[in-house]
């Protein structure tokens, strides 16, 4: 899930050229950082929704939860295992 | 202290900015040495002019003597090594960055005018501005400087790309590029150009209705329009630390966040870092801010957070805020009142006015939801939509104007002087903005006259956003609306007819919603893309948008009689 997620976000928000200077891993800070901003999050958060067959809350797609990949995975397992459930 | 509205309007005159700065009518003036040499001149200079926080947290102080010598040594450097020459157009496109606001500053010393190019822009954004305005160099940053790379085949006035912190053993730099690391060149004395209240200064881009995005023209004058109303209505003074959240890429930041803020000689504090409800708190403390001016779609975000981030914070140093951008809504308000015991003051002006035009001013009663009343130089009112006629009555809607001349009114569309003198009506100049009169004077916004497209307080045209979705090569007909939304005011809505072969899904939804975001730019992004079997058009072709956007508001859809039902 990790390399999806990185992946997807530094084909989609990062410029070619930008990719190489920044050092993007699960803890990269993404909008406190600036790599994506709370516009661009809407895609992202349709991406991770389509992608692990997931719905999630417009208020819980706050910027802290989607600060580093990190907590964007936190946030993926706690929809799956509600879905489980 | 409660203000008297009435005494204001007969004592406060464009003049009183004039006197109070030292100039003559038909002296010299320019933006650059009244931001910062003035202040030196005058002892000023230890001053502290900019406390910069980074994304890391990462602090840079800079004095008003220490913005003397760097923006000198930026406009030798432009002069020198990039001959740029009075009324060249640069582009400044970076972050929050300081060399931003140096740059910006640099640029107007040298007599050139500076054009803020908001660094989310994508390549389309990019080339339709630069195009236009036919910019000889632009000043970006390693992040940004492959989109302007992509951009430039298209722009053959584009001599240099300025790249501020490229690496000497980093990658390298391409033919009419050149690296300069403005922060090492500091020099004491430089010719500041003479330039006058008419001379051209920033050219910023706007969004309309149709066509590619109008720039408008402002001057150095307008300095004497931004300190009154920094003075008056931000209550900004020289002991302030005064936080203006907008980025320089937009009007505000750059009439409010640069020329403002430094014409009153007071400490500013600029955040390089998204939004998160904590950090803007942590920030107000950190650096005891005292004078805020923000806008509503953040307020809405500090709201939907709640009053407990609020409350473990200590914020005591706030004693005046105010917001811009679309009407602050009087919960927000409210919310304002209970969160940090002050009224939010909305401020309402536009790209094109330069400079804040109708408000509530510190003392005067505030109205949740009103934007208050015409700045006191100005005459400002409601007027009849075809004959520019004021409206007396209270509560009947029509179009915001404002009588000219004023300081900082642009004082013309760049390569569009039709367009601009459309703008005016009857002798006032028509904002493009609907609202109402109350019995004691006080506008009520109502909405935009056009299909422009007001998203978390920047204007984004459907023109835009419709042309790079038909680049798209599974769309074979578009439009977009604004969509209502409790956050942005309104977020992008498209409706996207299919080519042949092609068919809807949530990937090609994606797919779309990503394309138009790195063509333009995230705000035009749509938020929902509907598929449709076809646009609703007139018969002549042109998009019948608010079709769309009555069904979308439920509403009745209206006369349709031109429709195409082919």
């Amino acid at each position: 899930m990790k390399e999806l997620i990185l992946d997807y976000i530094r084909n989609e928000y990062l410029d070619e050229d930008e990719a190489d200077d920044v050092d993007l891993n699960e803890n990269t800070p993404l909008i406190s950082g600036g790599i994506v901003d709370s516009f661009s999050m809407v895609s992202l958060k349709r991406f991770l929704e389509k992608k692990f067959v997931i719905s999630i809350p417009d208020a819980e797609a706050s910027p802290e939860a989607f600060d580093t990949v990190t907590s964007i995975i936190a946030l993926v397992n706690r929809h799956q295992a509600k879905k489980g459930a | 202290m409660a203000v008297d509205y009435e005494q204001l309007c007969r004592e406060i005159t464009w003049d009183v900015a004039r006197k109070e700065l030292g100039y003559a009518e038909d002296g010299e003036v320019n933006i650059g040495y009244v931001c910062v040499d003035r202040h030196v001149e005058a002892g000023r200079g230890e001053k502290l002019a900019l406390i910069h926080e980074g994304h890391d947290g990462t602090l840079r102080h800079f004095t008003f003597r220490d913005l003397q010598q760097l923006t000198n040594g930026w406009a030798q450097f432009l002069r020198a090594a990039v001959s740029v020459r009075p009324l060249d157009r640069v582009c400044l496109f970076l972050d929050k960055v300081p060399e931003l606001y140096i740059g910006f500053l640099g640029v107007l010393k040298t007599g050139a005018v500076v054009e803020p190019l908001f660094s989310a822009f994508g390549e389309d954004a990019l080339v339709a501005r630069m195009l236009d305005s036919k910019a000889t160099a632009i000043i970006t940053q390693k992040r940004h400087v492959g989109k302007v790379r992509k951009a430039k085949d298209r722009l053959p006035d584009l001599k240099t790309i300025i790249v501020i912190d490229h690496d000497e053993d980093g990658r390298k730099l391409r033919e009419g590029e050149i690296g300069y690391r403005m922060m090492d060149h500091r020099v004491d004395d430089c010719a500041i150009a003479s330039t006058y209240a008419e001379t051209p200064s920033v050219l910023h881009y706007t969004s309309g209705t149709t066509g590619a995005p109008k720039g408008a023209m402002h001057v150095h004058g307008s300095v004497f329009a931004q300190y009154l109303t920094t003075k008056l209505v931000l209550d900004v003074r020289d002991d302030d630390i005064y936080w203006c959240t907008a980025d320089p890429g937009w009007v505000t930041g750059t009439s409010y966040g640069i020329i403002g803020p430094w014409v009153m000689g007071a400490t500013q504090v600029v955040l390089d870092a998204g939004f998160s409800s904590d950090r803007w708190y942590a920030t107000i403390e950190r650096h005891r801010i005292t004078v805020w001016y923000t806008a509503p779609t953040a307020i809405r975000m500090l709201m939907r957070d709640g009053l407990e981030p609020v409350r473990r914070r200590t914020l005591t140093s706030l004693r005046h805020m105010c917001s811009v951008g679309e009407p602050l809504n009087p919960e927000a308000v409210r919310w304002g009142h209970e969160a940090f015991g002050l009224w939010f003051h909305d401020t309402f002006w536009q790209t094109e006015t330069g400079s804040i035009v109708i408000t509530n001013l510190p003392g005067m009663p505030v109205k949740p939801g009103s934007m208050g009343r015409p700045f006191p130089a100005l005459s400002a009112a409601v007027v009849e939509p075809k004959t520019g006629e004021p409206i007396t009555e209270p509560g009947r809607v029509g179009l915001i104007a404002i009588r000219p001349p004023w300081p900082s009114l642009m004082r013309t569309y760049w390569n569009n002087t039709a367009t601009y003198y459309s703008k005016f009506l009857n002798g006032w100049y028509i904002c493009g903005d609907q609202a109402s009169l109350d019995k004691d004077g006080y506008f009520w916004f109502c909405g935009r006259d056009d299909d422009v497209i007001n998203t978390g307080g920047h204007l984004v045209g459907p023109f835009e956003i419709e042309s790079a979705l038909l680049e798209h090569p599974a769309v074979a007909e578009s439009a977009a609306i604004g969509k209502p939304d409790p956050v942005n005011m309104e977020v992008v809505k498209a409706f996207v007819a299919l080519r042949p072969g092609f068919s809807a899904s949530s990937d090609l939804e994606l797919e779309i919603m990503n394309y138009v975001r790195k063509k333009l730019s995230p705000l035009a992004m749509p938020q929902e893309i509907e598929f449709v079997e076809k646009v609703p058009k007139t018969r002549s072709g042109k998009i019948l948008r608010r079709v769309l956007k009555a069904k979308e508001l439920g509403q009745p859809i209206g006369d349709i009689s031109t429709m195409d039902d082919d």
